[in-house]
This record gives C-alpha cells, sequence and structure tokens, in this order.
C-alpha cells in the first residue's frame, strides 16, 4: 500500500512538473468560468427551470474541451517512460505492475481534482451575489455533479492512459485517446440533436451512453446507479487492458 | 548470491543468449565482458526480472527472480545502461523517492538518502535538477539510487560508458568501496577496468560463456596470439627468412632509414626469440631491439570473441 502512495504522489509530481498542467488548469478554469458567466446573464435575463450549475456542467463545449486536456495529461503517462527508460528503474523496483498502471491513473484523477476544485469557488460566490438564491437544486445536486463529473474524469483518464500505453510517440497517443473521446461523445450526440432520431429505442441508448446526458441528469441532483456501474465497469474494463498492454510492451522492450 | 541455470533469450530468430549458466558467490566483484552485442545487457535485464527468459531460470539470494520477483528485487540494486532518471526531479527528491519505493521506512529515509549523497559524492548537487547534471553526475545519482536500500547485490550494466577519464576513475573508485560489503556483478567492454575492479571475469560472446576465471589467469592460461617485436639493419630477404619460423603466423615490417622494425604475430604460447636471435646472428644482422609482448587481457579478449571462434 505504501508503495502504490509513494508511485502515485511521485505520478503527481510528475504531472505538477510539466507546463501542459498549468496550461490544462487555465484552459480549464477559463473556459468554465466563461461559461458560467454566460449562463448567468442568460439566466438573469430569461429565467428558466434549469440551474446554474447544470448548464455549467451539462453542455456539449465544456465535455470536448475535457476531452482533449484529459487526453493532454495522460499521453505521457506511459509513452514518456518507455521513451526515457525509465521503466526499467520503475520496474525492477519492488512494484508490481498493477501498482504502477493503478498509480499512474489515480494521479492523474488527483491532478484533476486539484484541477477541478476552484470551480466550487464560482457557485459560492453566485450564491453570495445572488442573495441566497440557489445555483442548484439543493447541495444534493452539487454532491452529484461533482461526482459525475469524477467518473468521467476517472473514465477519460483510463482511455488516455490505454492510449499512452499503446502508442510509442506521446503525441500519437493524445490524437488516438482525443479522437476516441470526441467520437464517444459525438455520436449521441448526433442522433439526439443533430439527426432527430425519434425511434425511442435510439434514444434510450443514446440516453445511456452519453455523458452530456449524464451529466445533466447527476447536476439536477438524480444519482442513477446504472450511470455508476457504467462508468466504473468501463474505467475498470480499460484499466485492466492497460495493464496487458503495458505488461506485453515491457517484455519486448 | 546468484545462479543462473541454463539461461535463454530469443528474439523471434535470433537468440540472444544461449542457455548460459554460472553463479557469482557472496562478496565477489564480477566482471561480464564481452563486445558490443555479446549478450550482456540482455542477460543482465533478465537478472533483473525486467525482461523475462525464454527457458531457464534465475535466482537472486535463493529466490527466484520470476516466482518470487518482489523478495528478489528487494536485494538488488540495479544500474541500467545509460542511467535513465527523471530530468524534471531534483536529485534529493528523486532519492527520497525511490528510497521510498524500494521500502525503506519513513524513519530511516533522511538518514539512507544523506548516506548514499555522500557515499555516491552527490552531496553537493542534492538540490539540482537531474535534467542540468553533467554525465559523471547522473552516473553517480544512478549509482546512489541502486544503493539506497543498501542491498545486497548490485547489478551495473556499463556503469562507466560514456564518461571522461577522470569520472571513469571517480566511479571506478567508488564500485571498489561499494564491493566491500556487497556482491557485485558489473558488465563492460572496458578491459582495464575489469583487470582493476574485478576478482573474476565471465566473457560472454554471442550469447556464450566463452571463459570464466580471474584476469590474471586468463591471462596466463591464453598467451593468445603473441608479438614479437625486433628492430635491426636486415637484408631485403629478412621478412621470409623470419615467416619461415615454424611459430610465426605473419610478419610485418616499417622501414626507418637503414633500421627495420619488424612485427612478429605469434601462436599460442610460442617464445620464438631464441630462433629469431640465432638466424640474426646467422645472416649478422645489426640488432638493435628485441622484445616479446606480453599478453594482455585484451590479447585473451580478442581471442576468445572473435568471429571465427
Amino acid at each position: 500500500m505504501r508503495t502504490f502512495f509513494v508511485q502515485t504522489m511521485r505520478e503527481v509530481r510528475g504531472i505538477f512538473y510539466t507546463p501542459v498542467a498549468y496550461v490544462v488548469m487555465a484552459l480549464l478554469l477559463a473556459l468554465l468560468g466563461y461559461t458560467f458567466q454566460a449562463v448567468v446573464s442568460y439566466l438573469n435575463k430569461s429565467p428558466s427551470d434549469v440551474t446554474v450549475l447544470q448548464v455549467t456542467f451539462g453542455n456539449g463545449l465544456f465535455f470536448f474541451i475535457f476531452a482533449i486536456t484529459t487526453s493532454l495529461i495522460t499521453m505521457r503517462t506511459f509513452s514518456e517512460e518507455f521513451r526515457m527508460g525509465t521503466i526499467e528503474m520503475l520496474t525492477t523496483a519492488p512494484v508490481k505492475e498493477w501498482q504502477i498502471v493503478l498509480a499512474k491513473f489515480f494521479g492523474t484523477v488527483i491532478f484533476y481534482a486539484v484541477a477541478l476544485s476552484p470551480t466550487l469557488i464560482f457557485f459560492a460566490i453566485f450564491t453570495y451575489i445572488s442573495n441566497g438564491h440557489p445555483a442548484a437544486k439543493g447541495p444534493g445536486a452539487f454532491y452529484s455533479a461533482y461526482l459525475m463529473l469524477l467518473l468521467i474524469a476517472m473514465l477519460f483518464i483510463a482511455i488516455g492512459n490505454l492510449a499512452s500505453s499503446l502508442v510509442k510517440d506521446q503525441v500519437n497517443a493524445a490524437v488516438l485517446s482525443i479522437s476516441v473521446k470526441i467520437i464517444y461523445l459525438w455520436v449521441p450526440m448526433m442522433l439526439e440533436e443533430l439527426l432527430n432520431v425519434t425511434d425511442p429505442r435510439v434514444r434510450k441508448a443514446a440516453e445511456f451512453v452519453s455523458p452530456i446526458m449524464h451529466m445533466r441528469d447527476f447536476s439536477s441532483g438524480i444519482v442513477d446507479s446504472r450511470r455508476l456501474v457504467w462508468y466504473l465497469s468501463l474505467t475498470a474494463f480499460f484499466l485492466i487492458l492497460t495493464h496487458h498492454i503495458f505488461h506485453s510492451r515491457k517484455l519486448k522492450s | 548470491m546468484i545462479r543462473v541455470q541454463q539461461l535463454t533469450k530469443k528474439y523471434g530468430s535470433i537468440t540472444a543468449v544461449k542457455g548460459i549458466s554460472f553463479e557469482v558467490a557472496k562478496g565477489e566483484i564480477v566482471g561480464f565482458l564481452g563486445p558490443n552485442g555479446a549478450g550482456k545487457s540482455t542477460t543482465m535485464k533478465m537478472l533483473t526480472g525486467f525482461l523475462p527468459p525464454t527457458t531457464g531460470r534465475v535466482s537472486i539470494l535463493g529466490f527466484d527472480v520470476f516466482d518470487q520477483s518482489l523478495e528478489a528485487r528487494r536485494h538488488l540494486g540495479y544500474l541500467p545502461e545509460n542511467t535513465p532518471l527523471y530530468p524534471e526531479m531534483k536529485v534529493g527528491e528523486y532519492l527520497r523517492y525511490r528510497a521510498a519505493l524500494k521500502g525503506v521506512p519513513g524513519s530511516k529515509l533522511t538518514e539512507r538518502v544523506g548516506d548514499v549523497l555522500e557515499l555516491c559524492q552527490v552531496k553537493d548537487r542534492e538540490k539540482q535538477l537531474i535534467g542540468s547534471l553533467s554525465k559523471g553526475y547522473r552516473q553517480r545519482v544512478g549509482l546512489a539510487d541502486a544503493l539506497v536500500h543498501d542491498p545486497a547485490l548490485l547489478i551495473l550494466d556499463e556503469p562507466t560508458i560514456g564518461l571522461d577519464p577522470n569520472q571513469i576513475r571517480t566511479v571506478r573508485e567508488l564500485i571498489k568501496n561499494l564491493a566491500e560489503k556487497r556482491t557485485v556483478l558489473i558488465s563492460t567492454h572496458i578491459l582495464p577496468e575489469v583487470e582493476m575492479m574485478c576478482s573474476r571475469v565471465i566473457v560472454i560472446h554471442r550469447g556464450e560463456i566463452r571463459a570464466t576465471d580471474t584476469a590474471e589467469n586468463l591471462r596466463k592460461n591464453h598467451r593468445a596470439v603473441g608479438e614479437l617485436i625486433l628492430e635491426a639493419k636486415a637484408g631485403p630477404d629478412a621478412a621470409e627468412a623470419l615467416r619461415a619460423i615454424p611459430s610465426v603466423k605473419d610478419v610485418t615490417s616499417v622501414q626507418d632509414g637503414e633500421w627495420t622494425t619488424f612485427t612478429l604475430r605469434l601462436d599460442a604460447k610460442a617464445e620464438p626469440g631464441a630462433e629469431v636471435m640465432r638466424i640474426a646472428t646467422e645472416r649478422k644482422w645489426e640488432v638493435r631491439e628485441i622484445h616479446q609482448k606480453r599478453a594482455m587481457l585484451e590479447d585473451v579478449f580478442a581471442e576468445l570473441t572473435t568471429a571465427d571462434h
């Protein structure tokens, strides 16, 4: 357990040592800040049922930026170790391979927790200046919205890690990971909005996989356990796959 | 300490290591000697558990490197070729991380890291980024890393490669000092290194062990292709006459005014000095110098690792 913890902290540091980490943090906050401001001024002019929280996180733009930034952060996790040869130092220390895979995963998750936590300030400010007007449907909606954010981040990070373990070059890893995530985001959106599909089965399927729709549910306080299972099992699946690929790639190096 | 049995590594159709077996006893400093591409690094990677062998077994302190991998790795300090390190970390920070990763308890962390910083003479660079270190310092940081959990066995893959002569001397001294309490296996293709540091040599070529002995014995037993140098005022047919001596393989000559320097390549263990002198006297050559070169480990190495063997 200590080994795992030590390695996780090394991964967190490794991320914070790269300039791209600060670019990502700034980008995320600037974008979310801008959306937040736009949402507030829009709702000010034409009040509606949707809350500030729902629209801030539940929009397509945020998800695309999220897909891209998670890929930028994860692209170097494995490919860099192989390129530099540090993989040899790492795997000849008394560490198990799954500890390395999980440490790299949770290291990035911790980075995202840090990068996204300042957004809480947005809602605190909103509550302060709006004389207690709620930014969400009750405090529970905050928990569930941030829970969904965490779940989606975990899935995206797991996909990014897998890409980094598969591909030699980190740029290719980023491209691969971004493509996969964009397709994953795009297909249900296209079905829902662009094609105006009315077939209820297609809509149901889109609802089942679309992170944007999930976020809309969760940010209004609806915690659907099917979504938990969906994200956790997909994340676990990608992590197991990463472990296998990491193992076989190590044998070939 | 190390026991290697019938170790083989195949990469597709290429066999990098062909069923080698050897043992290293506690307290030995063993040199693993071979030309580039002989299978040294592959063997070392298998010893450390980084690469699995195609067939064969390796055990370290009785722990099988693959079945009891973690236990084996706890007793092992490894310095890979080219010393891969994280350039974005500071020296002290990196060593603390490595020590913790290798299971040095938190209460002893500062002490152990301080010890290896001192021992490897990198104390003055503790706060420097690894990426900005010179090659010699990097190498010493790599050694400090290998030592930080106080392992009983050190495996060093070409620890002096790419260093300048001063740095090489420092690193060699360091390894010598370390060896007092530890077992060390060093791979190298630099011969003086082996003669200076190692109590025993394993010569590997094309994935096979060609010899294993002390450097001294290797030299004695393989009076390899020796050379005899003769400087004389001799006639034009002198080279022919020298070539006629049965133990002489080849003669080359360099003319310098009246004097000619002949270099005679000899069979193993041949000592044709007397014969050469007899011919010289017979033909009334004026001899300025004659001497037979003592076989160097280099010659032994060349003999053991050239293609036709």
